[in-house]
């Protein structure tokens, strides 16, 4: 039996979401992250918080769960779409090593395209190893975890993913996040700024969870997502001519 | 031994049956699953690997269930109809993949082998994108056949073939069932079934309508009744003269002609000739009324 995470499996989901030409599209995020960062630290803006604002709530409201959007979306979802998944999964591979390998890649392949940004964006605004930029790479990288954990469940639930994750994004942590103060406690937004806002206790970063909600939501959703994401892969069917 | 077992199986979508309560044993050789599109071969395929739960009744393949047994594919090979294939990967790449996949103790030598089989080893080392569809398919059977399956299950695997392809893919599964191995793929097109299986299971409309021999199942196709069109200069004196013939067992006039039934085929094609010709009557059309393959499955399911 192999390990959880499957090495074959890994190397064909990384080829495959880079090689399409939509993985031009992860990299434009973080390029205008970086680009917008550099401008203000030559601009010198007036307002302290900026640093905060543009990590935060840019980085934490827009590049970071729409990167982990169309990655955690389409380390699985494309192969069931074209139906190429048949070969994977006609063979004894388990279920689960393909959940978790799918897993594993998209929050590999997000922590590179946001966090790695969203810390050097963090040493160029607050001019070195500061608590915000730490902060907000340690932020990114469980946001990459917890969302793609998200967003490969989406995608085995769903063949219509995207509009159902950005539905997520923009309803649930957009709109009621900020009306209701329950659903907060269930936004993965939320987890991602509460672990940064540990380390760089900014209030500017608008978070509003402590470290122990943050740690303890965040485990569950993972988890439960990716148990659910299992048990519906396991019984992954093919639609028949007839249907 | 019995390799595949299916037991009473039906499946539905809401109202539509796809199945309808189908029983069959598939054993060692070569089997071919015929019928018409939109039969249901490809919804009873998909049950018998595992890729769709039966809504009643049970699939079992070397007597184990296959829904939800990822397991099964230790012993199953599956070569899909529609399934594109990872096109970034060369031939050689997909098949060594699958190999691993199935943790086979030399993946390379393992790949080599079934890609040496289908005949694919000049093209191994180009991506699969540049593959016509024939070689896409061979390509697909050599992932199938990469763990020395005991079962190969292969939905319309001639579709898009040329002639050429074609039979080498019918020497290829001939091949692999004189080994032993169990065999199994769908074809909606009879002369496919023909050159390749002794035994058939027949599909129609979710049914089953017949099993076994190919050979007495295609004299049962030719026995059956036949229905021609036949336009003369004078329909009603052809009909009168035909129905005094003991293999005519129906004249109907139509606006569109004059229509025969009869029970031998043989028969009636070789009389109508010099029946016409010995009451002065000219032939200007005869049409065979019911040829379509649905035509002939439908009598099928009635005898």
């Amino acid at each position: 039996m192999s390990g959880i995470v499957n090495g074959t499996v890994a190397r064909i989901t990384f080829r495959a979401t880079m090689g399409r030409k939509r993985a031009f599209l992860f990299a434009i995020p973080p390029v205008i992250l970086l680009l917008v960062t550099a401008a203000l630290k030559l601009a010198k803006p007036e307002r302290a918080s900026w640093p905060a604002d543009i990590l935060g709530v840019f980085g934490f409201s827009v590049v970071l769960p729409l990167t982990a959007l169309v990655i955690g979306t389409s380390v699985l979802g494309a192969e069931i779409d074209d139906g190429s998944i048949v070969h994977l999964l006609a063979t004894p591979v388990r279920r689960s090593s393909v959940i978790i390998t799918k897993f594993a890649v998209a929050a590999v392949m997000t922590m590179i395209f946001v966090a790695v940004p969203e810390l050097l964006a963090g040493l160029i605004a607050t001019g070195g190893v500061t608590r915000l930029a730490v902060g907000v790479f340690a932020g990114a990288l469980a946001g990459s975890v917890i969302y793609n954990a998200f967003f490969v469940m989406v995608s085995v639930l769903t063949t219509r993913a995207i509009a159902v994750g950005l539905l997520y994004l923009l309803v649930w942590e957009g709109l009621l996040g900020n009306l209701v103060s329950g659903a907060s406690e269930l936004s993965i937004g939320q987890y991602s700024l509460g672990l940064a806002n540990s380390i760089a206790r900014d209030p500017a970063l608008n978070a509003h969870l402590t470290l122990t909600t943050v740690i303890v939501g965040g485990a569950i959703v993972t988890v439960a997502a990716l148990a659910v994401a299992i048990r519906r892969l396991g019984a992954f069917s093919v639609k028949g001519d007839a249907a | 031994m019995t390799s595949i077992e299916v037991r009473n199986v039906s499946r539905w979508y809401g109202n539509v049956v796809a199945i309808n309560d189908i029983s069959m044993s598939v054993g060692p050789g070569v089997t071919g699953l015929l019928g018409p599109n939109g039969a249901g071969k490809s919804t009873l395929l998909h049950m018998i690997a595992g890729f769709l739960e039966p809504s009643r009744g049970e699939v079992t393949v070397a007597g184990e269930p296959s829904w939800r047994n990822a397991g099964l594919f230790r012993t199953v090979g599956l070569v899909p109809e529609h399934a594109s294939v990872y096109a970034f990967l060369t031939g050689a790449e997909f098949v060594r993949a699958t190999a691993k996949l199935h943790e086979l103790p030399d993946p390379a030598a393992a790949a080599r082998r079934a890609i040496a089989i289908v005949e694919m080893a000049d093209a191994q080392d180009r991506k699969i994108t540049t593959y016509s569809k024939g070689m896409r398919q061979r390509i697909k059977v050599a992932a199938a056949l990469v763990h020395d399956p005991g079962v190969i299950l292969l939905d319309e695997p001639f579709n898009g073939m040329d002639p050429r392809q074609r039979l080498h893919m019918m020497d290829l599964l001939h091949g692999l069932g004189a080994q032993g191995r169990t065999i199994l793929f769908s074809s909606h097109i009879l002369e496919e079934v023909e050159r390749l299986s002794g035994t058939i299971q027949v599909m129609v409309s979710g049914r089953l309508a017949a099993s076994g021999d190919f050979r007495a199942i295609r004299r049962l196709m030719t026995s059956r009744p036949h229905v021609f069109l036949v336009r003369t200069s004078d329909d009603r004196l052809l009909g009168a003269r035909l129905i005094g013939r003991p293999a005519v067992t129906g004249v109907e006039l139509t606006a569109r002609g004059l229509q025969v039934r009869t029970s031998d085929y043989g028969t009636f094609t070789r009389e109508l000739a010099g029946l016409t010709r010995d009451a002065g009557i000219r032939l200007r059309e005869l049409l065979p009324a019911d040829e379509s393959l649905e035509s002939v499955f439908a009598y099928l399911i009635a005898s």
